[in-house]
């Protein structure tokens, strides 16, 4: 899951850069190898790793009262820590959040301890009511553009879910 | 079959200083400050007993307002905050005094009230009668530490804190109430997060006290 993916570094400086062309500007999480790539490019912008998810969601939400623009980026079985936090804090407060969630466990294919979540993420998602989107190879921009105008059109969390191969 | 005697000594805590008390001593020091509280009973107290508009209510997500405070600190390093925390609240989030230890924010007032129970879900047992959670904050590397069980001790405790440069945490012994909570916070979510961003907007712009 780790191996250098053909493109992967390119594709997370253009993510990057369209994270910041759209006003995202504190960035946070707890490293999964698929977003490798993308931690690397945000760390000049002041990335700070968590020690866990629900608690990057709490430095998050002090971020954007303090006016900031917060991304969260886990693994999803971070979602899994995640899930009150977000319940509970960015969802009924309308705190504004873009979640960064990994794909692991994709198509049943993976090791044994990402299978469950693997599977059962997109329902999860669906079912706290997360706006959410798989981001496309070719439509990066357009994801990111659909996360931030999510945000402004009803403040809180908004996930994008990064499937293997496009960033590692 | 070997067994463990698990039971659950006295609360050491039974004589000492009311949550009220406690959180009628400390407002004063937090004046000027972006302030989280944990969620449950001590956010009503705060909110009960002075509430201003740069308090933050957390009615859910335990464990998480020192990670709310901390956040603020970071992204406006010139905002004083300051953290009404429990001990619940600081054990199921023991990371973030770890992180408050290695971002080191320069005017981070983190308070523990430790009575020693979940007073919100009635008064169960924690684990911090048995676990000093300011040594586990002076191990991580906050700036200044201290114990205290009194009034004068809390104003003392705070009043050096208040001129220590990096995040001080102080834990004051409180004992389990036994009277009616505080009522429910009269704000909704949505409203505590408006006034919260235009009262750290509003810090931020005077620059905080001075020191």
């Amino acid at each position: 899951m780790s191996a250098a993916v053909e493109g992967g570094v390119d594709r997370a400086r253009e993510f990057v850069r369209e994270l910041l062309a759209h006003g995202f500007d504190f960035f946070t999480g707890v490293p999964c190898s698929l977003v490798g790539p993308v931690i690397a490019e945000l760390e000049p912008h002041g990335y700070v790793p968590e020690t866990r998810e629900d608690a990057a969601l709490g430095l998050a939400a002090g971020a954007a009262f303090a006016g900031r623009m917060p991304l969260v980026l886990m693994q999803n079985s971070g979602f899994g820590v995640s899930i009150n936090a977000i319940g509970s804090l960015q969802s009924i407060y309308a705190i504004p959040c873009l979640l960064l969630v990994t794909w692991r466990g994709f198509g049943g294919k993976d090791a044994p301890e990402h299978l469950v979540m693997g599977k059962a993420m997109p329902r999860i998602l669906d079912a706290i009511e997360m706006p959410w989107r798989t981001i496309e190879v070719d439509a990066m921009g357009a994801a990111v553009a659909w996360a931030r105008r999510t945000i402004e059109d009803r403040p809180g969390p908004v996930a994008l879910v990064v499937p293997p191969g496009l960033f590692a | 079959m070997s067994t463990t005697d698990a039971k659950t000594p006295p609360n050491p805590r039974v004589a000492a200083l009311t949550t009220r008390e406690a959180i009628a001593a400390v407002l004063p020091f937090l004046e000027g400050h972006a302030v989280a509280c944990a969620n449950g009973f001590l956010s009503r107290w705060v909110c009960a007993l002075g509430d201003r508009d740069s308090h933050f209510y957390m009615i859910g997500s335990m464990g998480l307002a020192s990670s709310i405070g901390l956040g603020i600190a970071v992204a406006r390093p010139e905002v004083p905050v300051g953290v009404i925390d429990g001990d619940g609240n600081v054990l199921m989030n023991l990371g973030s005094l770890a992180m408050t230890a290695a971002l080191a924010p320069r005017r981070f007032r983190h308070v523990c009230l430790d009575n020693g129970v979940y007073a919100s879900t009635g008064n169960q047992p924690t684990i911090s009668t048995r676990v000093s959670l300011e040594a586990i904050a002076r191990a991580a590397g906050y700036a200044d530490v201290a114990r205290v069980a009194d009034v004068t001790g809390i104003r003392a405790a705070l009043a050096r804190q208040a001129e220590v440069v990096g995040p001080t945490f102080l834990l004051v012994e409180t004992a389990p109430e036994s009277g009616p909570p505080a009522p429910r916070i009269p704000f909704t979510p949505g409203e505590m997060t408006a006034r919260m961003r235009r009262a750290v907007a509003v810090l931020g712009a005077s620059g905080g006290p001075p020191g």
